[in-house]
C-alpha cells in the first residue's frame, strides 16, 4: 500500500485489491527477456527449455489459482483442460494444420467449452463433492485419450514439428524464440488475470469464497460469477496445454492424469492460493526443485513433500504471502 | 412505484399492499410449519411479525426471502407473483432481507463489505475488466450506507473485528446497500445489550421516517410496539390476527394464544 495507484484520490480501505509489481513489472520483464542470451553466455542453453516450462506452468497454475485461490473452488481436474489444449494442437497438426494462429486459439476454445460443460455441472456441488466431480471428469478425459488408438492411445501422439507463427519473423523451432513467445503470452495472461481479480467480477468471486449466502442475499448471482471464472481458467489452461505440446514435441494421456492436476494444486498452494503471484512463484519453485533434486536422488518427491509441509505449516499463505507487507490481510 | 395491477387478480387484499402473503403452506414431513398464513405489508408501513417460539416465523421469513420454496399458496410483491423467483431476482426486485445470525465478509474491511453489496445488487453482469477500485459510484454508495448506519468512521476495520452491535449495524448497511423497497429484518436486535438495542431502534426509526417499508420479526416487544404501524401475530403457522399495536394488545385471541393469561406487553 506504499505506492498509491492514483494520488488524486484518498487511498481506498480495501483488502480485495491485489497489487501487481507496479513499476517493477518492466524491470522483471526485461530480466526475463534477457535470460536466453545470458544462459547461452554461461553455456547453460539447456535451461532455456526449463525456463520455458516454468512459464508454461506459471500460466496453468495461475489459471487454477483464479478458481482455487480467488474462488475458493478446489478443482481437482484442472489438468484435463491443459491436456485438451495439448491434444487440440496435436490433432490439428496431425490433420495438417500447423499454424499457431489457428491451433492455439482452437485449444483455448476447446478447453473453454469443456470447462463450460464441466463447470455447469460441478458448480452445483460444493466441498468434497466438487473435488470428486472435477476429478471424475478429468479422469474421463484421461481414459478417452488412452482409448484413442488413432492418436497413439496410451503412448501419445508425437508432433511432426512445433506450431508455426506465420506472418511473424519468429521460428518456434528455435528454443529461445519459443521462450520469448511463451514469455509474451505469460505476461499477457498474468496482466489479464490481475486485472480480472481486481474487477467487479473478481471481487464478487472473492466475496463468494468468503460468504456465498451474503452474495446471494444482496442480489449477486454466485453461479454466473463462478462459472465465468471457471470457463476463463479452463481456456487459459488450454493455452498452457498448447504451449506444452509444442515444448514436449508430443502429447500424451498422462497430461490429463489426476497426478498432473495434483501437481498444479501443489504449485498453487506452494506459491500462494489467492495471491496473484502464487501461480508463477509456485511453478518456479516446484520445477526448479524438481530439476535440482531429481539430479541428486530419484526420491526427489520426498524432499519436495517435506518442503511443501514446511510451507503449509510455516507460511500458510504460500511463498507469495511471505512478501506481502500487510500482516492483517487475511488474519 | 407501481400500485396498480393487483385488481386484475382475484386478490383478497387492497391494491396498496407492497407484499401479499397469500395462504402460504410449508410442510416438513408431518409438521405443517406454515399453515395457510396470509397477511400483507402496505407500502411505507413498518409491519411487525410476532409470535411465540416455534410459531414458524423463521420458516415464513425464509419463504418470503426465497431461501425456502413453499408447498402451497403465493407471494406477491408489488403485484408480481414472486413465489418461484430465486433469491437474487427477488433482491433485484427490491425484496431484501437481513439475517438473524450476522452474515458478513468477516475477513474483508467494513468498506469492502458495503462495496460488495453494492456491486452484487447491480442488475448488469459484473465487468471483467474495469478496475473495481476506480468505481466511484459504488464507493460513494457504500460510504453513504455506512454513514447512514453510523459506521463511517470504522470503514477501514476488518469486519470480523467489530463489536457485536457494530456487526449488526453493518448487517443492516449491507441490506440497505441492496436498495430495498421492502426490507425484511430478521431479529435485528438479536443478542444486543440495551444500549445497542436503543441505537438500533433509533436507526430503524430513521429508516421508517424515510418511508422505507419494513417487515420486522423481533422478540423485543418494547421495540415492536415502538416501531410498528401494524402487527401480525403468528401462532402455529397461522396468522391469527393483524392490526394496529393497540388492537393487538387488546385482542383476546392473541392474549390467549401468545402473550399468555397474565401477560404484560410493556411499552
Amino acid at each position: 500500500m506504499s505506492t498509491p495507484a492514483s494520488p488524486a484520490r484518498p487511498r481506498r480501505q480495501t483488502l480485495l485489491h491485489h497489487r501487481g509489481l507496479g513499476p517493477w513489472t518492466w524491470a522483471v520483464l526485461a530480466l526475463l527477456a534477457a535470460l536466453p542470451p545470458l544462459l547461452q553466455v554461461m553455456g547453460l542453453e539447456f535451461y532455456t527449455v526449463v525456463a520455458t516450462r516454468v512459464l508454461i506452468f506459471a500460466i496453468a497454475a495461475s489459471s487454477l489459482n483464479l478458481i482455487l485461490g480467488f474462488g475458493g473452488l478446489v478443482s481437482f481436474g484442472h489438468a484435463a483442460f491443459v491436456g485438451l489444449g495439448a491434444y487440440t494442437v496435436g490433432v490439428l497438426m496431425e490433420a495438417g494444420v500447423a499454424s499457431a494462429w489457428i491451433a492455439w486459439p482452437a485449444a483455448m476454445l476447446v478447453s473453454g467449452l469443456a470447462a463450460a460443460v464441466i463447470g455447469a455441472i460441478s458448480l452445483r456441488t460444493r466441498g468434497v463433492y466438487f473435488i470428486m466431480i472435477t476429478l471424475a471428469f478429468a479422469q474421463m478425459f484421461h481414459y478417452l485419450a488412452v482409448s484413442l488408438k488413432a492418436y497413439g492411445g496410451d503412448d501419445g501422439l508425437p508432433l511432426a514439428a512445433r506450431s508455426s507463427l506465420t506472418a511473424l519473423p519468429v521460428n518456434l523451432a528455435d528454443d529461445a524464440s519459443f521462450y520469448w513467445v511463451a514469455l509474451g503470452l505469460f505476461a499477457l495472461v498474468f496482466a489479464g488475470l490481475q486485472r480480472l481479480v481486481n474487477s467487479p467480477l473478481g471481487w464478487l468471486l472473492q466475496a463468494a469464497r468468503e460468504n456465498e449466502t451474503r452474495v446471494t442475499a444482496t442480489g449477486g448471482r454466485v453461479f454466473a460469477v463462478q462459472w465465468s471464472a471457471f470457463i476463463i481458467a479452463g481456456a487459459l489452461a488450454g493455452l498452457a496445454g498448447a504451449l506444452l505440446a509444442n515444448l514436449n514435441g508430443m502429447v500424451s494421456p498422462h497430461l490429463m492424469h489426476w497426478s498432473q492436476s495434483g501437481q498444479l494444486m501443489v504449485m498453487v498452494i506452494l506459491g500462494g492460493a489467492g495471491a496473484v503471484w502464487g501461480g508463477p512463484l509456485g511453478a518456479l519453485v516446484f520445477l526448479l526443485l524438481e530439476e535440482l533434486l531429481s539430479g541428486v536422488t530419484i526420491h526427489w518427491q520426498f524432499a519436495l513433500g517435506a518442503i511443501l509441509l514446511a510451507v503449509v505449516l510455516f507460511a500458510p499463505r504460500g511463498l507469495a504471502g511471505l512478501f506481502r507487507p500487510r500482516g492483517d490481510a487475511h488474519a | 412505484m407501481r400500485e396498480h395491477g393487483n385488481t386484475e387478480r382475484a386478490s383478497p387484499l387492497p391494491a396498496l399492499s407492497l407484499l401479499q402473503v397469500h395462504r402460504l403452506v410449508k410442510r416438513f414431513g408431518a409438521l405443517t410449519a406454515t399453515d395457510e398464513a396470509s397477511f400483507d405489508v402496505r407500502a411505507g408501513e413498518t409491519h411487525a411479525l410476532i409470535g411465540p417460539n416455534g410459531a414458524g416465523k423463521t420458516t415464513l421469513i425464509h419463504q418470503i426471502s426465497g431461501a425456502l420454496a413453499p408447498d402451497g399458496g403465493g407471494l406477491f410483491f408489488d403485484g408480481e407473483n414472486v413465489t418461484a423467483l430465486p433469491v437474487p431476482r427477488r433482491v433485484q426486485a427490491g425484496l431484501v432481507r437481513s439475517f438473524q445470525i450476522t452474515s458478513l465478509y468477516r475477513r474483508f474491511t467494513v468498506l469492502d463489505n458495503a462495496v460488495l453489496a453494492v456491486l452484487a445488487r447491480r442488475p448488469k453482469a459484473p465487468s471483467w475488466w474495469r478496475p473495481a477500485r476506480a468505481d466511484e459510484a459504488a464507493f460513494a454508495d457504500a460510504e453513504a450506507m455506512l454513514a447512514l448506519v453510523g459506521l463511517g468512521a470504522l470503514a477501514g476495520r476488518v469486519a470480523g473485528s467489530l463489536a457485536h452491535g457494530e456487526q449488526r449495524q453493518l448487517e443492516l448497511a449491507l441490506a440497505l446497500a441492496a436498495r430495498p423497497r421492502l426490507l425484511l429484518l430478521d431479529e435485528p436486535m438479536a443478542g444486543m445489550g440495551p444500549d445497542e438495542s436503543a441505537r438500533m431502534v433509533e436507526l430503524l426509526l430513521a429508516l421508517k421516517a424515510q418511508r422505507l417499508t419494513l417487515l420486522l420479526v423481533e422478540h423485543d416487544m418494547d421495540a415492536v410496539f415502538r416501531l410498528a404501524d401494524r402487527v401480525s401475530v403468528l401462532v402455529g403457522g397461522r396468522v391469527i390476527a393483524t392490526g394496529a399495536p393497540d388492537e393487538i394488545r387488546q385482542d383476546a385471541a392473541v392474549k390467549q394464544a401468545y402473550l399468555g393469561e397474565d401477560a404484560e406487553t410493556g411499552a
